[in-house]
C-alpha cells in the first residue's frame, strides 16, 4: 500500500517536474489520424482518442476470437492425425509441430506478410479464383449480400434452431438411458440449426443480391475485404498455436490409460465412438487447463501485429502516446485492457475445467 | 521499443528527478560525451556509412554540440530512435538532445516537455507515388491506401488533408522506416507519405529512383530542429547556439578550410566568432574558442548541407541564408 502509493506520487512529481502532462484528460480530444480497418465499427479522424482506443481493443478482440476457434480446430486435428496409425500422416504432424514452434512467431509474421504483399499481384491485375472474389496485395475481396431485413430473422431462426437442437439431445440423451434406444441427436440437432435459417431464407423469398466488389481508381470498393495485415497476423497465430495446442491434444489422449481404450474395444464400440464418448471425456481433463495458457497466449501475441501494421490495440496506443507524449498512461491502458481480456478468458476456462473435471473426488 | 518505454516508465517510478539534481551540461561534462538521439537511418540527416561512422546534417548538430562541450566534435553517442521511440528517450533522459528531423510543434513544445532549440531544415510534407499510377496531383488521390509511420506529424496532416479535400484513403501504419518501405515498394499501398526531405532521401537510395515521382503538393510546414528538455535552460543556449554558430559562420563566409587563415583577421566580428575576444562561451558555460571549434571540425551549415544532402539531389530551396533569398536567420552573436 505504502509502496503503490510512494510510486504514485514520485512518479507524479517527476513528471511534473519535468512539466510532461500527465491525466487521462487527452481521451477526449480528437484524436485526428485515420485507422486501417475498424472491425465494423464507425470511426473517422474527427473522433476522440477515446474511441479509437476501442477501435484497437475491437481489432484485438476480433483477431484474438477467430485465432482461438480456428487454432483449436487445427491444433485438435493435428494432434490426432499425430496419433494415427497411418504412418505417413503421424510423420507430417510430427514434422508440422516441430518445424513451426521452433521458428519464432515474429519471424513467421513477417514471413505470411512479405508473401502476401509481395507475391500476389496488384489491385488492377487482381486474381479472380471464383467470379466475385478477388485475390491481391490489398488482400481478398468477396461479395457481400445486400442488407435486407430478412437477415435479423435468419439470426433469430438460428438461436431458435440452438435451442431446440439442445433440448432435443437433452430429450435423445434420457430416452436412451431410459430404453437403450440411439437416436441422431448430432445430425438431428445440426439439421435443426440450419434448417430453420434455411426455411426463413427461402420463405422471404430467397432474396440474394449481392454488393459486388467493383475495381474503381486506386482499388475495389463495395463488398468485405480481409486485409493482408489481418491474414498474416490470423495465419500466423493460428498455425504458430496449433502446434502447440496439437501437442496438448496429443499428451492429453495418451494420458488415459490404455485399458479405457481397450475397455472400449472390448465392449464393441467402433473407434470414432469410442474416441468421442470414452477417451475425449476424460483427456479434456488434462488438455483444458494448458489450453487456457495456449488461449492467452494467442491473445497477448496478437500485440506483435504491431510489426506488420494491424491496427490493434497495441498499434493505436502507441500512436496515441506518441501523439500526446503521454506514455505512462497509454501503457496503463494497454496493460489493463489486456489484464481484462486474460482475466475473463481464464474465468470462461476455469468454469469449462470445473465442468469437465472429475466431480466428487476426494483425494 | 519496450526498452526506451521500460526506461522513462522506470525513471518515472523511481527516479528522484536525477537529471534535475545537476544540469545537463555538467551530467554531459562528467560523462565526457553527449548522447544524441538520431533518426535510425534516413540518408543526409542521419545515417551510418560503410565503415559505422554516422553522417548527416543531424549528425552534424550533435558533433557541433560536443565541439562546442568538449572542443572535439568526436565525442558523441548516437542512440538511433524511430518515431515511436524518440520522444520517451528525450523525456526520459535516455538522451541528452534530440536531433532526429522533428518537426516542431506547439503540443511537443508545451505537454510532451521540450523545448525546439531552432530549425536547421525547412521541410514540408508530400506525397511520392509509382510513375506507372500516372497521377499528376494529389488532388487525385481519393480512394488510395497510403503508408505513413505511426507518431508523426505526417500522420495528422494526412488525414486532416483529405478531410479537407473531402476525399478517403486507407492509412498502412507501420512504425520502422525499412517495414513500411517494404509495404511501398511491394505494391500494398499506393502512396508513401512523409517530409519531402525523407521522400527525396529514400528515393535517392533505391536503384531506380526514376521509377517514383514525387508529387508537387507539399501540404504542410516541418520545421526540422533539435530538442532539448524543459526546464534547463543552460543546456538549452548551449544547443541552440551551437546551431546558431553554424548558421552565422555561413553568412560570415567563415568555413572549416579558412577559419584558421581567418582568425589572423582585423574583422571585430570574426574576432569575435573565434574567441579571441569577448567571452560569449564563458557566457555560456563552455570553452571560449566553441564557435572556433564548431566550424573548425564540423563546417558552417552551409558546408554540412554541400555535404550531406546535396549529392542525393536536394535543393537549398528556403534553406538558404536570408541574404540569398532564403529563410535561414541567425540572431547575432554579440
Amino acid at each position: 500500500m505504502f509502496v503503490g502509493w510512494y510510486f504514485v506520487s514520485n512518479t507524479l512529481r517527476n513528471l511534473d517536474e519535468r512539466k510532461i502532462a500527465t491525466g487521462f484528460a487527452f481521451l477526449t480530444r480528437e484524436a485526428g489520424f485515420e485507422i486501417g480497418e475498424t472491425s465494423a465499427l464507425a470511426y473517422s479522424a474527427a473522433d476522440t482518442y477515446l474511441r479509437a482506443l476501442g477501435i484497437g481493443i475491437a481489432n484485438t478482440f476480433r483477431i484474438a476470437v477467430i485465432g482461438v476457434v480456428l487454432a483449436t480446430l487445427l491444433g485438435t486435428l493435428l494432434g490426432l492425425a499425430r496419433l494415427s496409425h497411418n504412418w505417413l500422416v503421424a510423420r507430417l504432424a510430427a514434422l508440422y509441430v516441430e518445424v513451426i514452434r521452433n521458428v519464432p512467431l515474429l519471424v513467421q509474421l513477417f514471413f505470411w506478410y512479405t508473401i502476401i504483399s509481395e507475391n500476389l499481384p496488384g489491385p488492377r491485375d487482381a486474381l479472380s479464383p471464383l467470379p466475385g472474389v478477388f485475390l491481391s496485395n490489398r488482400g481478398i475481396k468477396f461479395p457481400l449480400p445486400q442488407d435486407h431485413p430478412v437477415h435479423l430473422w435468419m439470426v433469430a431462426a438460428l438461436l431458435a434452431g440452438a435451442v431446440l437442437a439442445w433440448l432435443l439431445a437433452r430429450w435423445a440423451a434420457r430416452r436412451q438411458a431410459a430404453t437403450g434406444q440411439q437416436f441422431p441427436s448430432f445430425w438431428a440437432g445440426l439439421g435443426v440449426v440450419l434448417g430453420l435459417p434455411l426455411l426463413v431464407f427461402l420463405g422471404a423469398g430467397a432474396p440474394h443480391e449481392l454488393e459486388q466488389p467493383v475495381l474503381s481508381g486506386f482499388n475495389f470498393t463495395g463488398g468485405a475485404t480481409l486485409t493482408p495485415e489481418f491474414a498474416a497476423l490470423l495465419f500466423g497465430l493460428v498455425i504458430y498455436t496449433a502446434a502447440f495446442i496439437a501437442e496438448i491434444v496429443r499428451a492429453g489422449v495418451l494420458a488415459v490409460d490404455r485399458g479405457q481404450s481397450e475397455a472400449a474395444h472390448a465392449l464393441g464400440l467402433p473407434r470414432r465412438r469410442a474416441m468421442r464418448l470414452v477417451i475425449l471425456p476424460q483427456a479434456l481433463r488434462v488438455i483444458v487447463p494448458p489450453m487456457t495458457s495456449q488461449y492467452l497466449n494467442i491473445t497477448k501475441n496478437s500485440s506483435l501485429a504491431v510489426a506488420i501494421g494491424y491496427p490493434d490495440l497495441v498499434s493505436i496506443a502507441n500512436t496515441t502516446l506518441n501523439q500526446t507524449g503521454q506514455a505512462i498512461e497509454g501503457i496503463l491502458i494497454i496493460m489493463l485492457v489486456y489484464l481484462t481480456l486474460s482475466l475473463s478468458i481464464s474465468a470462461f476456462m476455469n468454469w469449462y475445467n470445473r465442468r469437465v473435471a472429475l466431480t466428487g473426488a476426494r483425494a | 521499443m519496450k526498452r526506451v518505454l521500460g526506461l522513462t516508465i522506470g525513471v518515472a517510478l523511481f527516479g528522484a528527478g536525477a537529471v534535475h539534481a545537476q544540469g545537463t551540461l555538467e551530467a554531459v561534462q562528467k560523462k565526457g560525451f553527449v548522447q544524441c538521439g538520431v533518426n535510425v537511418g534516413l540518408a543526409g540527416f542521419s545515417q551510418p556509412d560503410s565503415r559505422g561512422a554516422w553522417k548527416g546534417l543531424d549528425v552534424d548538430m550533435c558533433r557541433a554540440i560536443a565541439a562546442a562541450v568538449f572542443g572535439d566534435a568526436t565525442k558523441v553517442r548516437y542512440t538511433p530512435t524511430t518515431a515511436v521511440q524518440r520522444f520517451p528517450a528525450l523525456q526520459s533522459g535516455e538522451v541528452d538532445v534530440l536531433a532526429r528531423n522533428t518537426t516542431w510543434t506547439v503540443t511537443r513544445d508545451s505537454s510532451l516537455g521540450f523545448n525546439f532549440v531552432g530549425v536547421n531544415y525547412y521541410d514540408g510534407q508530400g506525397f511520392m507515388v509509382p510513375k506507372k499510377l500516372n497521377i499528376k496531383s494529389a488532388k487525385q488521390l481519393n480512394g488510395a491506401t497510403v503508408c505513413v509511420q505511426p507518431g508523426t506529424t505526417t500522420e495528422l496532416n494526412l488525414s486532416d488533408y483529405f478531410r479537407a479535400n473531402r476525399m478517403t484513403f486507407k492509412p498502412v501504419v507501420i512504425g520502422k522506416l525499412e517495414e513500411v518501405l517494404n509495404a511501398y515498394y511491394a505494391g500494398r499501398c499506393d502512396v508513401f507519405t512523409t517530409d519531402v526531405s525523407g521522400l527525396v532521401s529514400t528515393r535517392g537510395s533505391r536503384p531506380n529512383p526514376a521509377d517514383h515521382v514525387i508529387l508537387p503538393e507539399v501540404i504542410s510546414k516541418e520545421p526540422l530542429g533539435p530538442a532539448v528538455r524543459h526546464g534547463d535552460d543552460r543546456w538549452f543556449d548551449i544547443v541552440k547556439w551551437s546551431l546558431y554558430a553554424m548558421i552565422e559562420a555561413e553568412e560570415m563566409g567563415l568555413t572549416s578550410k579558412n577559419i584558421d587563415q581567418q582568425a589572423a583577421s582585423k574583422d571585430p566580428a570574426v574576432q569575435r566568432f573565434i574567441g579571441a575576444t569577448g567571452d560569449f562561451g564563458k557566457m555560456l558555460g563552455v570553452d571560449n574558442k566553441w564557435s572556433f571549434n564548431i566550424i573548425k571540425q564540423v563546417g558552417n551549415y552551409g558546408e554540412s548541407f554541400e555535404a550531406n544532402l546535396t549529392p542525393l539531389g536536394f535543393e537549398r530551396g528556403i534553406n538558404q541564408l536570408w541574404t540569398k533569398g532564403g529563410i535561414l536567420y541567425a540572431p547575432p552573436l554579440r
